[in-house]
């Protein structure tokens, strides 16, 4: 396998739809795709994904992934081992909004401040969890 | 079933990659939230592919209506897999197709021609919603 294609860590976001932490876990999955840390990651689909893609699942199996769940019902993270290999990192929106001691986000739609808040608190623990994957090889403790 | 009491179930693929992934959603919630609120229920894939009970009760017991972004129809191929029955499915390409003037752009935030399109779709399924609920399918066929 080509190095530059393994030195990436496939993020997958639960996207959920229905409340507005997956709003945040989709947006903080894009602000590290497109700004944080464009040329280390990758995303997966996550409805293709489940739906047997097999490029996303043969990724997912030889690459480190981060999972970012809305909520504890955990879909992100129960979907990548599941179907490819436990997650090297989980996060879940709503841990970091409580450990931040910020209000639960709302606004499914459009994000209200603490919202917003938590893209960013999100977004930079990925990042960081991004550099200490590629770094070590090893990746944090799971 | 169906009848004017009925809730439709609306699914969104919830792609994350493309432009009309976001299209996918933004209907949903134009539907859910602003033009049928009381009469359809937003669920995500996830929740139902992973086997959560209450998902999976409610595309096993309610008519289902699936937007998806792309050719692949991951919602409309998954909530068969997981045992409920499309009732109504929906790809914005398709509609995109129709209306060409209106190319979404913007994956985070979708330009103003996406929103349109978004919303274009949205009242379209609205549509069918009614359909459903009065007679048990949309008139004419399954797929927009």
């Amino acid at each position: 396998m080509p190095s530059a294609v393994k030195a990436k860590v496939g993020i997958v976001s639960c996207s959920g739809e229905e409340i507005a932490e997956g709003t945040v876990a989709r947006l903080a999955t894009l602000k590290v795709l497109h700004e944080l840390r464009p040329t280390k990651t990758v995303t997966i689909c996550l409805p293709l994904f489940l739906a047997g893609g097999d490029q996303d699942r043969e990724f997912a199996r030889h690459h480190p992934t981060i999972t970012v769940d809305g909520c504890d019902l955990r879909c992100a993270a129960r979907g990548t081992e599941m179907y490819s290999a436990r997650p090297a990192a989980s996060i879940v929106v709503a841990h970091v909004a409580a450990a931040a001691g910020l209000p639960r986000p709302e606004g499914r739609r459009c994000l209200d401040d603490a919202g917003k808040r938590v893209v960013t608190l999100v977004a930079e623990r990925m990042a960081r969890l991004v550099d200490e994957l590629l770094d070590d090889g090893q990746g944090p403790p799971r | 079933m169906t009848g004017e009491g009925t809730e439709v179930v609306v699914i969104p693929c919830s792609g994350i990659g493309k432009p009309y992934g976001t299209v996918a959603r933004e209907s949903a919630y134009d539907l859910c939230d602003d033009l049928r609120p009381g009469a359809t229920r937003l669920v995500a894939l996830a929740r139902l592919v992973l086997g959560e009970q209450e998902a999976r009760e409610r595309v096993r017991s309610c008519p289902v209506v699936t937007i998806d972004g792309c050719k692949l129809m991951c919602a409309s191929r998954l909530v068969t897999h997981s045992g409920g029955q499309v009732t109504h499915e929906v790809a914005v390409l398709d509609v995109y197709r129709r209306h060409r003037e209106l190319k979404p752009e913007g994956i985070e935030v979708l330009n103003d021609e996406g929103r349109k399109l978004a919303r274009v779709l949205a009242e379209e399924v609205a549509v069918a919603v009614d359909e459903i609920r009065r007679s048990g399918a949309p008139s004419g066929a399954g797929h927009a």
